[in-house]
This record gives structure tokens, sequence and C-alpha cells, in this order.
């Protein structure tokens, strides 16, 4: 089958739906095929312009945004700001920036039998790719790949999730006036319309989610062949030394496990630490908490709310695993949830099973170094390691002895404000890498070319049979000295 | 399979394979395994494939040997730290990319290359600090048998196990969880490895085929041209993933290419090509008989003769050779290359794009600008002008598909990099919290305004400008605690300053 005509130039775009169903993604995914054929994408000018189209839709609908982000999922304009808005200013500019040096062919080095040539890695737009983001940071997560995808030079479908409805609508109705539609297109459905997109080919998937979905986009992508980028989650550990100030510990934890309502997938999720350790930090935390947001979280505008009744429930069941020490109070009608901390928690127990993405922090009871590092390696591979101690050698042996996605010391996920930094996961908590330059050439076919001297042929001769006794040792002999390969 | 699987993945857990003298020893035990047992492993191959001592060297063992080489020289280079630029946020911390092995990973190789498809990768995985289980081609028996006992007899064998067997043991070993899987074979079988993969999250380099077009321009060097492609065509037999697998020229030149190339295949292989010590064999009768259908109803220009009990099958031209036949319907893997008729370069880079990505391009012209402008047009794993299979042999350059022939790269550093898993790094240290007194509730706008100048602006090295900025932080933050209205005037002094910083 390697050699039959591609689909994409005939009538359809490798769809297999079953006949006689209405395929609704069909046309929108011909035309896009279509335009990407005919070359449109590939200028540098065509690509700037996009992303000079996303920096304006940030900055025009700015408001727009922030009230959509906050029905969702109750952000405040700070939040909005540093969480989303930011992020995806500072992405599009980067890529703006830079455009014209990652376009530009790499050149590689070359050996003795290819002196006279050119030798270079072409970066190539893919084609047609597929964004699937999650409703968690539903503007970073939806813009921050797209930004990559077009300055490679792609087609791009987005299909927002539906469970962020206001980011959603406004990402399905505004987004697009500000790109080129012929190359852009938004799709809107929950997981059976995009079961039946994932149907389609399409020839890269960049998913943001759960494992478990993760499963599902992959083993869809691998009946066409799509490479894939998952970026998915876990539980990642947060190990509190003895050695370290137990009040700046507790600062940094509670800010990055509560940001965003816990809905975060490089939260830290679980704390292990000493019994002692935890005596001084459980007060400690209760201390940062109220500072945060008072005496009555609820009340306070900077702690947001759970997006769904469906995660409201699964969160209020967790509050019972363990001892409660910190807050503990849920509220179905307004989908709050305390800043909580559980203490007494067993292993096997819901709360350590599954990735929390809720403001509950597990205390998790160990007696050394030695003995959190087993725990964590005994477990995934999580999306994110944090380690705290004044220790710089406590927090290179967790760095050193464990993997993770990404890995943290004495900080929370400021990592992820890095273009320089390489975002993804390993293992369970995903594959593939993005922002900044990853970002292009995670969207970017890396095309090896040698471009032959055409003339020279004398030196060529000694590559074709027959080859005499002589010829033997002597090809041996140039090759084998030197760390070039074949003739 | 899964104790053997499990035993390899205890022996990583114990962190043996990730010193980096270990993984040297290991790399040199390799180097040496090869250079002792070279007439073993040129034997294994020979049986195989019918090659020669001296082909089998050429176009494998010396291939493993640079990768050897190569990894030893730049291992320190490729396994240390990479410091990553940092911003005005993160300016006082450190930032840094670290590769680490990502544990168990699996090497199918093929059987056209027995030795150098499945070693090389075993390179990449070994330097890149992971425990290998390997699992080469039961085609190519010989070689299976011979790496499945030598293997053990050099290099660490709880770290590094070989699996023989077919389709039952390998769809066995799919069901194990690795961490990383390199596949080397057909498109068909490389949806399957994916799909198994997926079940485990595990990520997948996939080498796999497709018809990698080659053509030929009016303006070029028809003699150059056609020695290079019959080299790389009738090398191994066809038998090459990037095997030049058709043609595609104006129909004025098809003659003259057939002429070329058959005086080509004289000169390299003599009279009586049956003879010649330099032509192999197809690997089997399967495949014997896949190649023979594929001449049914063809025009044959020279070439076509077929001996089954040898499994020989002569260097073979087809010409006028109509796009909806079998032989273009799937890659060939053998000695016939059939040339396809088309008007022009459009038409052949509308012919090549009508199709799967393949593997690798080929394309012949004295004309730079056409050259350009057909690589522009196409899209391919790699590339090579004026010339055949020249691009795998350089290690700086990634060897891979794109679309139905493969995802993912290896070769040199790219085959350490598949293999690792490049994690940043962010440390910090505990003290110095009050300039993290910005970033906590209760919030602000002119907290916000502040994020925005730390966040955006990028960090340079100027010390003078650090301890500046470091001042400023911790004066803006006890300023927002104590009034709002001072951050104005603290704004418009900070911009003044950042003005005269480089």
């Amino acid at each position: 089958m390697s050699g039959t005509k591609r689909p994409g130039s005939a009538k359809h775009p490798g769809s297999e739906s079953t006949p006689g169903r209405m395929d609704p993604f069909a046309d929108t995914l011909q035309r896009l095929r279509e335009a990407f054929v005919s070359g449109r994408t590939r200028p540098a000018k065509f690509r700037a312009a996009q992303l000079k189209g996303l920096s304006l839709f940030l900055q025009e609908n700015k408001q727009l945004l922030q009230e959509a982000l906050a029905q969702d999922l109750y952000k405040t304009a700070f939040h909005s700001e540093v969480s989303e808005l930011i992020l995806c200013q500072n992405q599009v500019d980067f890529a703006l920036r830079n455009l014209h040096t990652w376009m530009k062919d790499e050149p590689g080095a070359k050996n003795l039998m290819t002196q006279l040539d050119s030798v270079f890695i072409r970066k190539e737009p893919f084609g047609l790719v597929l964004i699937l983001s999650p409703w968690n940071y539903p503007l970073n997560l939806s813009l921050g790949p797209l930004v990559g995808a077009l300055a490679a030079g792609n087609c791009v479908v987005l299909k927002p999730s539906e469970i962020s409805k206001s980011t959603m609508k406004v990402l399905a109705k505004v987004l697009p006036r500000y790109l080129d539609q012929s190359c852009f297109a938004v799709v809107l459905g929950g997981p059976e319309e995009t079961g039946r997109l994932l149907e389609h080919k399409f020839d890269y998937i960049f998913f943001t989610g759960s494992p478990r979905v993760g499963k599902i986009v992959m083993a869809a992508a691998a009946k066409h062949l799509t490479p894939v980028t998952l970026e998915l989650g876990g539980k990642n550990p947060c190990y509190v030394d003895d050695n370290c100030d137990p009040q700046t510990v507790a600062n940094r934890v509670a800010f990055f496990r509560c940001f965003n309502t816990g809905q975060t997938c490089v939260a830290p999720d679980y704390v292990l630490c000493s019994p002692e350790m935890q005596a001084k930090l459980v007060p400690a935390l209760q201390s940062a908490i109220t500072r945060f947001y008072g005496n009555d979280p609820q009340r306070s505008p900077d702690l947001g709310r759970i997006i769904s009744q469906k995660h409201f429930q699964r969160l209020r069941g967790l509050l019972s695993c363990g001892r409660v020490v910190i807050g503990g109070q849920s509220d179905e009608s307004d989908l709050y949830i305390a800043p909580t901390v559980l203490v007494d928690v067993k292993e096997t127990e819901p709360v350590m099973q599954e990735e929390i993405f809720g403001p509950i922090l597990p205390i998790v009871n160990v007696r050394s170094l030695d003995q959190a590092i087993d725990f964590i390696n005994r477990r995934e591979k999580p999306l994110a390691l944090y380690a705290f101690s004044n220790s710089s050698q406590a927090v290179k042996q967790m760095l050193d002895r464990t993997s993770s996605g990404n890995f943290a010391g004495n900080q929370g996920f400021t990592f992820l404000t890095l273009t320089s930094l390489p975002f993804g996961g390993v293992g369970q908590s995903g594959m593939g890498r993005y922002h900044g330059k990853f970002s292009f050439d995670t969207f970017s076919h890396h095309r090896a070319c040698l471009l032959s001297h055409p003339g020279l042929e004398m030196l060529n001769n000694i590559r074709y049979p027959p080859y005499s006794d002589f010829e033997q040792k002597l090809i041996t002999w140039a090759l084998g000295s030197h760390s070039c390969t074949l003739l | 399979m899964e104790r053997e699987v499990q035993r390899v993945r205890a022996a990583f857990g114990s962190g043996r394979s990730r010193p980096l003298t270990f993984r040297r020893r290991q790399l040199e035990a390799l180097r040496v395994m090869v250079q002792e047992r070279e007439k073993d492993i040129l034997a294994a191959i020979g049986a195989d494939l019918s090659k020669s001592e001296f082909n089998a060297y050429s176009q494998e063992v010396i291939t493993v040997l640079g990768e050897i080489d190569l990894m030893l020289e730049k291992l320190p280079e490729w396994a240390a730290a990479k410091p990553a630029q940092r911003n005005l946020l993160t300016m006082l911390d450190e930032a840094y990319i670290q590769p680490e092995p990502l544990g168990v990973v699996l090497i199918i190789g093929a059987w056209n290359y027995p030795f150098a498809l499945t070693i090389q990768p075993l390179i990449g995985a070994i330097a890149a600090g992971n425990a290998v289980i390997i699992k080469p081609s039961e085609v190519s028996e010989n070689t299976a048998k011979l790496l499945a006992k030598l293997l053990p007899q050099y290099l660490d064998q709880d770290l590094y196990a070989v699996v023989t067997g077919g389709v039952e043991e390998t769809t066995e070993l799919l069901k194990q969880r690795f961490d990383h899987i390199l596949y080397t074979g057909n498109t068909t079988v490389g949806k399957i490895v994916m799909q198994a993969a997926a079940k485990h999250l595990t990520p997948v380099t996939l080498e796999l085929g497709g018809k990698s077009p080659c053509y030929v321009d009016r303006d070029c060097d028809l003699d150059v041209a056609c020695r290079r492609i019959a080299w790389g065509k009738f090398m191994n037999c066809g038998q090459t993933c990037i095997a030049p697998d058709y043609v595609l020229c104006e129909p004025s030149l098809q003659d003259l290419i057939v002429q070329k190339v058959q005086e080509a295949v004289k000169g390299f292989y003599g009279e009586n090509v049956k003879e010649s010590p330099d032509y192999e064999r197809i690997v089997n009768l399967r495949h014997f008989k896949r190649i023979q259908s594929l001449l049914e109803g063809q025009k044959i220009a020279f070439g076509g003769e077929m001996d089954e009990a040898t499994r020989y099958i002569a260097p073979t031209i087809l010409t006028d050779v109509d796009p909806g036949t079998k032989v273009m319907q799937e890659e060939i893997f053998g000695p016939i290359l059939p040339i396809v008729p088309v008007k022009n370069a459009d038409e052949a880079i509308q012919f090549i794009n009508e199709r799967e990505k393949p593997l690798a391009f080929y394309v012949f012209s004295h004309n730079s600008k056409l050259i350009k402008r057909m690589i522009d047009g196409t899209s391919s794993g790699g590339v090579t002008g004026n010339d055949v299979i020249m691009h795998f042999t350089l290690s700086s350059l990634p060897f891979g598909g794109v679309g139905s022939s493969g995802m993912g790269a290896y070769h040199g550093k790219h085959s350490f990099d598949t293999f690792s898993h490049q994690r940043p790094c962010l440390l910090k240290t505990l003290k110095r919290e009050g300039m993290n007194q910005l970033r906590y509730p209760p919030n602000s706008q002119s907290k916000v305004d502040w994020a925005k100048f730390f966040m955006l602006k990028r960090f340079n090295k100027e010390r003078l400008c650090l301890l500046l900025l470091t001042l400023l932080g911790v004066l803006a933050a006890v300023l927002i605690k104590s009034t709002a209205t001072n951050t104005t005037i603290l704004s418009s002094f900070v911009g003044e300053s950042m003005t005269s910083c480089p």
C-alpha cells in the first residue's frame, strides 16, 4: 500500500467513516488540505502574518477573554494575565522574533567523502495538524501549540475543550477572524465528535489531556502512522526535606497547589516529608493559606472554583481520605472546594491513586530522602517533580535518582515561563515537547538533505564494483581510520 | 517474555547503565566484538543475503564501527547538561536541560542490513544509558543466531538481551511495556507496533519505507547519473529502504537511461551478472515470488532473468510503466527499476505528491534552481541531489521518514537524543523569599504590571543590571505591600534605568 495514491488529492481526506453517515469534518479537512497543497502556508511572510494575527487577537480581545476565563474557571484578571494572556503573548512574540532563524536550513557536519557537497537539515511543515486542547488553561494550551504549528507552516485544525464553554466560544467565533481561514479551522464537540475526528488522517496530532485519553489518541494516530505529541499528567511529587525553612516552603507549595484551584497539570500533587517536618509544615501551610485567601477562602476573589459538577463530586470524594487538618469544606452550589491538607494518607486510598487536579494536598510520611526517592520511583514518571531543601546536595540527589518530565528545586512551576526550556512529559506523563523553538521543531519534519557536487566522478569510481583486492584494501583503510561511514 | 523484560528492567533500576564510564566500556566492548568476530559476522550476513565479505564489510560493519567511534568521542559532550537562557523572573536561578536515559528500549531489527540496522540503534541506546532488548529479524536467520550468541559474550548480560523468534514471539514481546521502541521494517507492521506502543504510551521511532522516486532531468550528466542510480538500485539486490525505487523522466530520455544503466551494470557485474561475487540474492522465496509477480505485463527493456533455485533476479529495467500497475503500487525492494515517463519536472512533482511521502527523494540535474524547486515542492524523509543513498552516510543528518515512511530519526547525535529524555531543570534557593511576595495573593493591578515586566523581558548578563534589578525587585515588592501609588513613580524610574542597560 505504500505507493498508492495519497488521500487528499482525491475526494476524501482519508476518512473511513461508515457510508450513509454524515461526516461533519470532511469538507473542512479537505479544504485545509487543499490549501496546504497549494503552498500558501510556506512563505515566511504568510506565517508571520498569522502570528501577528494571533497577537492582535490577544490584544484586541483581552477583556472578552478575561470574561470568558472568569466564567469558565473563576479566573481573576490577574490570573488570566499571568497564566494565560502573558504566556501566549510571550510565545507569539518569541516566534515572530525568531521565525526567520528557525526556518533556515541547519547546516550539517560533513565527512571526507562529502566535503564538496552541500549538507543541511531542511525544516518542513508536516501538513495538516490537529490540536486537541484541554479546559484548565483553555487559552494558553490552545494558542501555545498553535503558535508552533503556524510558525512551522502547517494548516491547523483546533479542537478546544467543550468543558471550558465560554473560552471555546471565543476561540470558535472570534479567533478565526484573525487568521487565514483557508488554512485554519476550529471544530467543536465532545468525546464522540473527537472520536470521529480522529478517524481522519492528520499529519501531526498534538494532544493535551489525561493519560487515558492520550492512549486513545495515540492508538487512533497509529492507524494512519501519524506522529504525536502527548502532554499528559500524573501525580507530581513534592519532597520537603527536614533541612528547610517551613514557612518559605509552605508559601511556595500552597501557592502552586492552589493556583487555578489546583487544576494544573504541573501542580505539586502530594508532599513527601518526615513526621517532624509535617508538624512544622502544617501550621505554616495554614498560615500561608490564610494569608493568601483570608479566613474564609470562599470569599477570596483569588481562589477559583472547580470546572464542573463531575470534577467537584470526584474531589469531594477525596476529602474523606486520610485526615483533614486544614480546610475540608465544600459547597456544591458554588463548586467550591476549600484549600485542604490531608495527613495520615495511605498509598492505596483514592487520593494517592489518581491525579488530584484540585486544591487538596495530601502529605505522605517518609523517613529519609532515600525512602522518598524509592517511593517516587515505584510509581509512574510524573510530569513535574519538586524538591525543597536548603541542601543543594539533597536537591541534586533527588534530581539524579528519579525521572520526570520537568524538575524544579525549591520552586514551583515557574519553569513554564522560560521559552528556553522544553516542556513535555516522559513515560505516562507524555511524549514530545514544546515551548519556544521546541514548538517549531515539534511541528516540523526535519528533512536530511545532501546535494552532491555533480562533477568529480573520478573520486567516486572507488565505490563501484568490481572491487579488486587492492581497492578493497584501500577502501577499508581509508574508511576504517576515520569516523565516516560507507563508501 | 515478560520475565525477560522484567529482568532487564530490574537491571536498569540498579542504575548500573547510567555512569558514562559504564556506557563507554560497553561501547568499547561492542567495538572489540566487531573486530574480533568480524569473520563470523561477515559469514552470517553473507549466508543471509549471498553477500560478499567485502560488501558486507563496507555496507554494514564500517557503518557500525563509525557510529561507535562517534559515540565514544561525543558521549561526554552529549550527555552533559545544557544551560538554558533565563528570564528576569528566574535570573538568579540555575536553568538547564539534563539528558537522561529512558529506561528499557526495544529495538526490532530488519533483515536487509541485518547487522547494521540492529546494532546501529543499539549503539545509540547504550550511549544514552538505557537497557536494551534486541529483537533481530528472523528472516535473516544466520545474523539473528549470531547476535544471540555474541552479544551476551561481550556486553552486560542483564542490561542487554537478545530475543529471537518470529511473528508470534514479536507479538508477545510487544505486549510488554518499554520506554521506547525503535522499529525498522514495513508500513503494515509499523502500524501494529505503534498501536501496541499506544497501550503503554511508549514513544516510537519507526523507520519504514515507501517508493523513493528518482527524477532525472534532461540537463544532467547522464553517464554519471545512471551509474550512481545503478549503484544504489542494485546494491544488496535492490533490498535497500532508500534505494531509488523508480525513475521519472521525460520520454526522450528513457532509451538513453536504459542504455547507460545497462552499461553501468555491465561495468559493475560483468557480462554474466550471476557469476559476479558482488551481486547479492533475494533474501527468501516469498520475496522472490513477490518480485517476480511485479514483472507481469511489463515492458522489459533489459534483464528479467530469474533463477528460483538460487533466488537470483537479474538487474532489470522496465520502460513506459503504467502508474496503475502492480510494480508501482508497492515498494519494490528488488533489482527492478521501472521508468515512468512524465512531461516535465512539474508533472514529476505532482506525481510524487499524489503518493505517500517516501523515505528518500533523488533528483539529478545540473540546474540547481530545478533541484531546489523539486525539493521545495515535495516532501520525503531525506534527499540526495545528484547522487543516491549518500545522505544516509552522514551522521550529522537525521535518518528517518515522514508520513507513511516513518516517524522519528536516528544516527549520531539524533540516536542519542532519540533514546534520551531531555529533562528541563530549574533550581532555586529557599532564600530571597522577599522577591516572591510579588506573586502571592491577594492580588492587584500593580502586581500585573510587575508580572509583565518580569516575565516578558529577557535576561541579559550584565552584572550591574543584575544587581540593580535585584534591588528593584525587592524594592518593588516592599512598595507594593505599602502603597499602590508609589509604583507609578517607580515604574517610570525603572523604565529609565532599563533603557540604560544593554
